[in-house]
């Protein structure tokens, strides 16, 4: 198969939605941002983006999501809108690159609606020169606003090639404070560390303490570091959880390396055996959530 | 179902959110406005600006009603013509934001040159961007004040139904209605309308281009006013249809010409809107009333979990 660029895909892709003059609007466009006259034709564009071409579901089958991961490895557009593809490629072709394309994203954000915002969050996989942009992303996922933040954590490749250790661990345990899941991060399990599994135990007891559940997720990033006394937590899930909150403490346990994390697995052998099968993993726990 | 197209939910609590979603309003309009302490750079107003067209509408969000606004600047702060000037200049970077039905509320507070020269201005941006008007017709020289907006308006060639003059009362009303513009009455305690005096005006004056706001901000204001004036006014024998168009149906058709706002915002929101920013009900048909999930909260508990 041949490979595009993502400018490419998403031109590609609008092209065959848009109806004609919402297609033509955008055409005209393209040469005026790529001629790069200055900041306001391009802020022009992408604000009248929403007006101009609306805001419907990007259509994309199978074949479309393959080549967005073989033009960018981890891009997963399958939750984009019209508008944000639309806006992401005029940014692409209109913004430039290095410091000047960094200086303008931040301009655009300094003064974004909330869709904007979410838009310009989930292209950052797309950007030139991502080191320039980790300002943007860092601030993206302190958001209270959990789309805001979904956007930058969840299916998407930036923060686990760009985020740092610190940063990648608050960024999890934020997706916890917003009330949002772990399984659209992508890179959990490469990112996981000891540290990352020490705050989330020890968030997981001040729930406790609170009497606030704890999210069945937050065992996957402790499996593989889990010392005696996470193993004790894990026990604890195993048998008094609920059936997510169970099933979360065996996969757990299934992912710890120790000896004893057997013995305790084998407490529950129908949930050993799905996890042995291959029926009960990460993702399909995630699905319940 | 109700709309209520004036209210200052910056300045309001979830308290106020939950209970407006629950008395059934489904959309509301956050005007730019004074925010009591006067700003004294852009940065802060742009920071304003942008909570309005950011945080504001997902807060809304999270309760299942539709966040709109309206951009400008303000006439008080239209008299500070350092910040004015560069207010100014960084309005059209919000004016054509998702959602903005209008510019405004723009108008006048005591009626000075400085208040004149920027008014005017945003009456042409309006125009250059085919956006509708709210104006703010000022508390001192009321009646002057409107009449004034009104010849502003029609002298830079704006049309009239395009244009909503709010803040009414019986001594404006009969004027602005004659003219040609929508009347919006907001139903605050005790300096502007009580909906008492507002079930007479719409006995007196029909329901026609008439809407009921509550102007709700940082006083002690009511953002049930939509809502309890509708109760009120059924009370008192006014038909349904009357009931629905002064709290309903004329605010969505006013600024509804800004194409920034439709019934199916909240009857049937675009998929993408319900992932990533309403938290409304996916499965409605046209007609129907929604059914919001609020976060269900017993008020009157004394244990806080």
């Amino acid at each position: 198969m041949r490979r595009n660029t993502p400018v490419q895909l998403l031109e590609t892709w609008l092209d065959r939605q848009l109806e004609n003059d919402a297609r033509d609007w955008l055409h005209a466009q393209l040469p005026v941002v790529a001629a790069g006259d200055g900041d306001r034709a391009l802020f022009m564009a992408i604000s009248f983006v929403q007006r101009r071409l609306g805001k419907a579901d990007l259509t994309l089958d199978g074949s479309d999501l393959t080549a967005a991961r073989t033009a960018r490895p981890g891009w997963d557009p399958s939750d984009w809108s019209v508008d944000q593809a639309a806006r992401i490629l005029l940014l692409l072709e209109g913004g430039g690159t290095g410091a000047g394309f960094a200086e303008k994203l931040k301009k655009l954000m300094a003064t974004s609606d909330v869709a904007e915002t979410i838009t310009f969050l989930r292209g950052l996989p797309l950007y030139p020169d991502p080191p320039l942009h980790l300002a943007r992303a860092r601030e993206g996922a302190r958001s209270n606003m959990r789309p805001v933040f979904e956007a930058v954590a969840h299916k998407n490749p930036y923060p686990v090639e760009v985020f740092d250790e610190n940063a990648w661990n608050h960024m999890v345990l934020k997706a916890l404070f917003v009330g949002s899941t772990l399984h659209p991060i992508q890179g959990l399990e490469a990112r996981a560390n000891p540290e990352l599994a020490s705050m989330l135990r020890d968030y997981a007891h001040e729930r406790w303490a609170a009497g606030r559940p704890v999210t069945p997720e937050l065992w996957r990033c402790i499996g593989r570091f889990a010392d005696s006394e996470a193993l004790a937590d894990l026990d604890k899930v195993l048998t008094s959880g609920n059936q997510l909150e169970q099933q979360g403490a065996a996969l757990a346990l299934a992912d710890c390396p120790r000896p004893e994390a057997k013995g305790l697995l084998a407490k529950a052998p129908a949930l050993a055996a799905a996890i042995e099968a291959g029926t009960l993993t990460w993702t399909t726990l995630g699905q319940h959530l | 179902m109700f709309i209520d197209p004036h209210t200052h939910m910056i300045s309001r609590t979830t308290d106020d959110y939950e209970a407006m979603a629950k008395a059934g309003i489904v959309a509301l309009i956050e005007p730019s406005f004074w925010i009591g302490q006067p700003r004294t750079f852009v940065g802060t107003y742009i920071d304003y600006l942008s909570t309005i067209v950011g945080f504001e509408r997902f807060r809304a969000g999270q309760f299942g009603i539709r966040h709109y606004c309206t951009i400008g600047l303000n006439s008080k702060e239209a008299n500070n013509e350092e910040l004015a000037e560069e207010v100014m200049e960084i309005l059209p970077r919000f004016a054509l934001k998702e959602g903005v039905v209008a510019i405004g509320e723009i108008g006048y507070d005591e009626q000075t040159p400085l208040e004149d020269r920027y008014f005017r201005q945003q009456v042409e941006l309006a125009k250059e961007l085919g956006l509708p008007i709210m104006i703010h017709t000022p508390h001192r020289d009321k009646k002057r004040g409107t009449q004034r907006s009104m010849d502003v308006l029609e002298e830079h060639g704006m049309p009239a139904s395009k244009v909503v003059i709010d803040h009414n009362n019986e001594e404006t009303v009969n004027e602005v209605l004659d003219r040609g513009y929508w009347a919006a009455f907001s139903i605050y305690p005790g300096t502007k309308m009580g909906n008492e005096r507002m079930s007479e005006i719409v006995r007196q004056y029909g329901a026609e281009r008439i809407i009921v706001d509550s102007a709700c901000d940082w006083g002690i204001s009511e953002p049930l006013a939509v809502p309890k004036t509708a109760e009120l006014m059924r009370q008192r024998g006014h038909s349904e249809e009357h009931i629905r168009k002064v709290t309903y149906a004329n605010a969505l058709a006013a600024y509804g010409q800004s194409g920034q706002m439709q019934e199916s915002d909240w009857l049937e929101p675009a998929a993408i809107d319900q992932r990533t920013l309403y938290a409304g009900n996916s499965i409605l048909r046209g007609g129907q009333e929604p059914k919001v999930e609020t976060p269900k909260r017993d008020m009157s508990a004394l244990e806080i979990k």
